[in-house]
């Protein structure tokens, strides 16, 4: 019995060992960046320590101001706010309407929006920009709000679709007896009973918006527009080696995501892996 | 089943698409289809359908026209440009487009550039789907077990994954960076310095590196759903083999592995339609240097269209590319369907 227990052990202090060095891993790049970010340009290369005895917060500001993270931070937040309010509007009332109301060629339609999360697009951006000259969208915040919108459309509709399909039916009877009329289901017994699917949508959709790059690469000419993402690369291709002040600029743009990440790991845990429940 | 009908129906529109409009294009030669055509013919179908259907029911259909809305002009009309682009030779800014037919589709199979970046994304693929779900299925294996430690392991290993593939790609370029980076540094610590060498910049070890950030950043999505589909299996089952005195490896051949089938395809699926379309960490660590060794299809894309301006040519790229993704996803597909059967 001793044997065995002893066995058990071990094989469990290897496990956590295996663990543990792969939660290193995962997590070194990310400290080494954010200790570089408080180095100075003299001592970057030199001090090899992950943070260092005399950090330079200043780094900080300098990114903020002459580094113009400051307006790339704020641009994405803007980006980010507008995108996920549009897709949650848009895509809870289409999604209400496929598992509620009935009007004809209903599956048709739900059909089409499902087969375009399957079939893979690669290179979409090539007739998007092509779009958005024609529609003089071009380098417009609303021109890649709008394709944004597009991006995360039919992930939430068929999310919420799969959650407002478990209302009791008895919850929409009980409104509609007290006068409710379709919109007003939709307001006052809908969203709120689908609020863990919105949160999901709200969630996922916000860390997409945050960063990506692709469609800002190809929508954005003028700096004051950009987000975060386009914004580091302009960067790296201004100040080559400044490694110090890039650090900082990649710490602003992986922040804010961290943070959402840890407040609503639980949502987006479950978003990853709804994807279990969809093929 | 309904996937099947869905691919069956899109490669059936498809066609008739490519058909319809090749014929429109050669008699009309009208060379632009106008986004607001897509939602003028939206707009009519909605009027026709009034026509037909009671007011209740057109007060439904209110709710969805947003989403038709922005879906018709940002999904369908692009999937028809594009079908319509990668029959012309356009250099984008002119206001003529001359007709090739299928010349650029031709070219694309007879670029040995394009089918290098096919090689690499499929290389990177390759790793992530050996390298990375191996990890992610012992990491898994091992959390299930304990799940008290499981959920904080889990918050870490789902960090990379949401981290945006520029500020990973950018990190990790200087990680692997010749003069500066740390990975150097370290083997000349450790007393190899003729490992020594700039990562990102050698031919024999580029493509290779930038699969293993590829994977660095990928394996928490597969831990995550394989960990999840782990905590469906009944712990009675695990119960029962023990006490018929199985070993570890005999559970997990017999039980485990048998119930996570669907979960594993399923894996797999998200693996290689993720891994093949990845580039902006390509774009951020290499921009497909040297000499086009970390190349993939979609890079490619880009460079036709910003580079060298040819957006017909980009177009045809990427209708080649996104006919192989379909044709690997639905033999995938069908992989899996004859394993549950069997």
């Amino acid at each position: 019995m001793l044997n065995f227990s002893v066995k058990k052990t071990t094989t469990n202090i290897l496990v956590h060992l295996l663990l543990i060095s792969v939660s290193i891993t995962c997590l070194f790049p990310l400290l080494w960046m954010f200790g570089s970010s408080l180095k100075t340009q003299g001592t970057v290369f030199s001090d090899l320590s992950i943070i260092p005895q005399h950090p330079h917060f200043e780094n900080y500001i300098k990114a903020w101001t002459d580094g113009g993270f400051g307006r790339y931070f704020f641009n994405s937040l803007i980006y980010t706010i507008a995108v996920v309010l549009g897709i949650v509007l848009v895509s809870s009332l289409a999604a209400f309407a496929f598992s509620r109301l009935e009007f004809p060629g209903r599956n048709a339609f739900f059909i089409m929006f499902l087969a375009a999360m399957m079939i893979p697009l690669p290179g979409s951006f090539v007739p998007l920009y092509v779009l958005m000259v024609k529609l003089h969208l071009v380098n417009t915040r609303l021109g890649y709000c709008l394709c944004l919108i597009n991006v995360g459309l039919s992930f939430s509709i068929f999310l919420l679709k799969t959650y407002f399909d478990k209302m009791p039916k008895e919850l929409e009877d009980a409104a509609r007896i007290d006068g409710c009329n379709r919109l007003g289901i939709y307001r006052h017994v809908a969203l709120p009973f689908a609020r863990p699917a919105l949160a999901v949508v709200v969630v996922f959709n916000a860390l997409n918006v945050w960063n990506e790059y692709v469609l800002a690469l190809i929508i954005f000419s003028s700096k004051d527009l950009m987000p975060l993402q386009r914004g580091l690369m302009m960067f790296r291709g201004e100040f080559l080696t400044n490694y110090p002040l890039l650090m900082a600029g990649l710490t602003i743009a992986a922040l804010p995501i961290i943070i959402l990440y840890l407040l609503m790991q639980k949502y987006i845990v479950k978003g990853a892996t709804s994807q279990v429940v969809f093929p | 089943m309904i996937f099947k009908n869905i691919y069956v129906k899109s490669i059936i529109v498809t066609s008739c698409i490519i058909l319809a409009e090749l014929i429109y294009q050669k008699f009309h030669n009208l060379r632009f289809i106008s986004p607001l055509l897509i939602l003028l013919a939206v707009l009519i179908s909605i009027i026709l359908v009034i026509k037909i259907i009671s007011a209740r029911q057109f007060k439904s259909f209110l709710f969805i026209v947003p989403a038709l809305a922005i879906f018709s002009i940002f999904y369908i009309y692009p999937f028809i440009k594009v079908l319509q682009l990668a029959h012309y030779s356009w250099d984008g800014i002119l206001p003529t487009m001359k007709f090739v037919a299928f010349y650029n589709f031709l070219e694309v199979l007879k670029d040995k550039v394009w089918w290098q970046s096919m090689f690499n994304a499929g290389y990177i693929t390759f790793i992530a789907l050996t390298f990375q779900n191996a990890l992610a299925l012992i990491l898994a294996l091992a959390c299930d077990r304990q799940m008290k430690a499981g959920n904080f392991y889990r918050v870490i290993f789902f960090i990379p994954p949401v981290l945006s593939e520029v500020v990973v790609g950018l990190v990790w370029q200087w990680l692997y960076n010749a003069d500066y980076g740390l990975l150097n540094h370290w083997l000349y610590t450790i007393g190899f310095p003729n490992l020594a060498r700039s990562w990102l910049s050698d031919p024999k070890t580029a493509l290779t590196c930038v699969a293993i950030v590829h994977s660095w950043k990928g394996f928490g999505w597969g831990f995550v759903i394989l960990l999840a589909g782990l905590q469906t299996i009944p712990r009675q089952l695990y119960e029962a083999a023990r006490v018929d005195g199985a070993n570890t490896w005999q559970v997990f051949k017999n039980i485990t592995a048998p119930l996570m089938i669907p979960v594993f395809v399923l894996v797999a699926i998200l693996t290689v339609l993720g891994s093949m379309q990845s580039f902006v960490l390509i774009l951020t660590m290499t921009d497909g240097g040297p000499a086009f060794h970390t190349e993939v299809p979609v890079t490619r894309i880009l460079t036709s269209m910003i580079g060298s301006s040819r957006f017909g040519y980009a177009c045809s790229q990427s209708i080649v590319f996104g006919a192989i993704l379909l044709a690997i996803s639905f033999i995938q597909k069908r992989l899996s369907q004859n394993m549950r059967q069997a």
